[in-house]
């Protein structure tokens, strides 16, 4: 590109205008940065955010009664649930032509786990009402039939249940999330000794306050004591913080199995030392207590890393001046130099506050039943009870607090500004 | 706080030592742990404490055993064997796609610069057990679930961040005008890249590689999921091994793979300076 004059247009040197020649470089510019992006964006859309997005999705869908019992789910619309009756014989016939199909197709013991969710014995009564099916009279009367073979299809219960999960989505699994359900009256909660989400959700959001604390009150001082050391000795120093931080995460929660058992490491110390009884031996593991000590020091590093970048930037000359304008030491690391690691202790509490509350291995193998977080449960949904709905439902709220959160992060330091080790 | 000045009063004096005394004990409680698994993997018995004979120091107390049993039992080989397929398969797809779309977001001219950015770090964000939920459910549905294949492209997801990450940092200190005087002297772009700017952000991209490895290789909840038998990694099988038939093979490992971490960590400083070096950061 040439910046000859010709006329009153600048133009290049083949005469194109320069303005056209520029916006094209530019373009092709942008078009090759696209380029290499491009096939790293794919993959990344693909194997991550659909997944993602498939997730979503599974928490409001609920397509199983529609598919399994299409003609019941259109014979139904015109029934009452408040009525107090039973439905007529005509949904019964839809649903013993729709029973034969799912019978055949296998799909009625699936339907019936799924709205088991809901109420409980609805299981039973499709498995039941499957074996029987064959042996019906085509001809009919069929409400008779079904309510030979299980007295629960006289339940009104049963045909509300069927009818209000006949939509093909729901905001049943987010209810359940919150501990509610649906009834006839509307949104309800459930009753209180079902109730555990919310707890659960609770109790996440508490051990991970904990647990930040812990660290912040742990990370500060070697962050400052870092900061302030020549950088030899810092360097040095610096290791014991990052073998941790590089060192296998199952590596470390097993070391603590290993020292917080009851025949552990520091039990025996404890009670070698005679601080304890060997009958009185604590108990640190598979309860709060063990998340909490395995947790902060897993989470460590990733507090004094941020807290130390900040920190290495402060210069010591402020609190130099504070002093020599008499301020005693504490009033000039209160005032002075405490106000400046602040955006530190941001970075470091929100990246710790954000990676313990989806932390699901080392409450699983330290945390017994009462310290576990809410991700244990999702695990449970996915893998155990096959709730695939409610898991996924869980998950959607978990990703939307870490998102916030995450938002707050990107304030604070910027998404850009993310460094490693 | 480098140095007590020597005009310090007896209260300064006595914060200062109790300062060193509590940073002392928190690097205690960061170190202890690793450090104890160590001698504990050589233990005689199959207890997970200190016997006598170990506090004795007498040779008795020691033993390879349990090492030998990693080395012999079928169901840990299975698993490194499994780990060691895994992770150098998942580091190359993460690694080639992160640098060049490193290189393409640090141009100066990026539409959608941050939502970009945003999409490209999510792998990093979203806890891991949403990934795994994720996963598993979109997995199943295109038939990966349970499949080598699904673990490795997984791993690759969850480890681009990382390089990512380190290749863009390196990418802040490249000096452009060496492209352009690459260019100048006649090579063509895929010379430039290769002779000019690959030298220069190779550290960048070994570091980010060795994230993504570890990533991979430490990775046990997608894979807890996503895997079926066939996938036992290292991690899944140490897992496993805690939660039901806790045996003290698990410490031999914990120990081996601590010696992994420090062989990386030191790979990894080296490289730092190497780079800071090259970028005339500092002087040496």
């Amino acid at each position: 590109m040439s910046d000859t004059t010709d006329g009153q247009v600048l133009t290049t040197q083949d005469g194109k205008p320069l303005k056209a020649a520029l916006a094209k470089a530019l373009r092709r510019e942008k078009l090759r940065a696209l380029m290499l992006i491009a096939p790293l964006l794919i993959f990344v859309l693909i194997t991550f955010v659909a997944p993602i997005a498939d997730m979503l999705f599974r928490s409001v869908e609920n397509g199983i009664v529609a598919d399994t019992l299409p003609r019941t789910v259109i014979a139904i619309q015109e029934w009452d649930p408040n009525s107090g009756e039973v439905p007529n014989e005509e949904v019964f016939a839809a649903l013993y032509g729709d029973m034969v199909v799912a019978v055949e197709e296998k799909t009625h013991t699936r339907l019936g786990s799924r709205l088991n969710y809901e109420q409980s014995g609805i299981s039973s009564l499709f498995r039941k009402t499957g074996r029987r099916i064959k042996r019906m009279d085509e001809a009919g009367p069929f409400k008779e039939q079904f309510l030979d073979a299980d007295r629960k299809w006289g339940d009104v219960s049963t045909w509300q249940v069927l009818k209000q999960f006949s939509p093909r989505y729901t905001g049943g699994y987010f209810l359940n999330s919150f501990d509610a359900h649906q009834t006839a009256d509307g949104i309800e909660m459930k009753p209180a000794d079902q109730r555990i989400y919310l707890f659960l959700f609770g109790r996440t959001l508490f051990l991970s306050i904990v647990i930040t604390v812990s660290c912040l009150l742990l990370g500060y001082p070697i962050a400052f004591l870092l900061a302030a050391l020549p950088l030899r000795t810092s360097n040095l120093l610096m290791i014991l913080v990052l073998l941790p931080f590089w060192t296998s995460l199952l590596v470390r929660t097993s070391a603590w199995k290993v020292l917080l058992q009851q025949q552990g490491v520091i039990n025996d110390f404890l009670v070698w030392t005679g601080v304890i009884s060997d009958a009185g031996r604590l108990v640190m593991i598979n309860n709060q207590t063990g998340t909490i000590i395995a947790m902060t020091h897993i989470l460590l590093p990733f507090m004094i890393l941020p807290l130390y970048s900040v920190m290495k930037t402060i210069s010591p000359s402020y609190v130099r001046a504070a002093k020599s304008l008499g301020a005693n030491d504490w009033i000039a690391f209160w005032r002075v130099y405490f106000p400046q690691s602040v955006p530190g202790i941001g970075a470091g509490a929100v990246l710790v506050f954000i990676l313990s509350i989806g932390y699901y291995i080392t409450p699983e193998l330290v945390g017994g039943t009462s310290g576990i977080f809410i991700s244990n449960r999702i695990a449970y949904h996915i893998s155990s009870s096959l709730n695939w709905g409610l898991a996924a439902s869980l998950g959607t709220l978990l990703l939307v607090a870490v998102l916030m959160l995450f938002v707050v992060y990107d304030k604070i330091v910027g998404i850009d500004n993310v460094k490693l080790g | 706080m480098s140095a007590l000045p020597p005009y310090a009063s007896p209260l300064q004096r006595a914060w200062f030592y109790s300062f060193r005394v509590i940073c002392g004990l928190i690097f205690f409680f960061l170190i202890f742990p690793i450090l104890v698994i160590l001698p504990l993997s050589f233990n005689a018995q199959d207890f997970f404490t200190f016997t006598k004979e170990m506090l004795a120091l007498s040779p008795e107390g020691y033993s390879f055993k349990h090492y030998n049993d990693f080395f012999t039992n079928p169901d840990w080989q299975q698993a490194l064997k499994n780990s060691v397929l895994i992770a150098p398969i998942a580091t190359v797809l993460a690694t080639g796609f992160g640098t060049l779309a490193a290189i393409g977001l640090s141009q100066s001219h990026v539409p959608y610069k941050s939502a970009i950015m945003a999409v490209l770090i999510s792998p990093m964000i979203v806890p891991l057990i949403i990934s795994a939920a994720g996963m598993y459910f979109f997995y199943s549905r295109i038939g990966l679930q349970g499949t080598y294949w699904g673990v490795v492209l997984a791993h690759a997801a969850l480890g681009t961040p990382f390089v990512i990450i380190t290749v863009t940092a390196t990418l802040v200190g490249f000096d452009r005008s060496l492209v352009r005087a690459s260019a100048s002297l006649g090579a063509n772009p895929v010379t430039t890249f290769f002779k000019v700017q690959m030298p220069l952000i190779i550290p960048g991209v070994v570091s980010g590689a060795l994230f993504a490895f570890i990533t991979s290789f430490d990775e046990v909840v997608v894979v807890l999921f996503l895997g079926s038998a066939g996938q036992k990694t290292l991690p899944w099988q140490m897992f496993t091994g805690l939660r039901e038939q806790i045996s003290p093979t698990i410490l031999a490992v914990a120990s081996l793979m601590v010696a992994i971490s420090i062989a990386l960590l030191t790979v990894l400083e080296l490289l730092r300076r190497r780079s800071e070096r090259l970028r005339g950061l500092s002087p040496g």
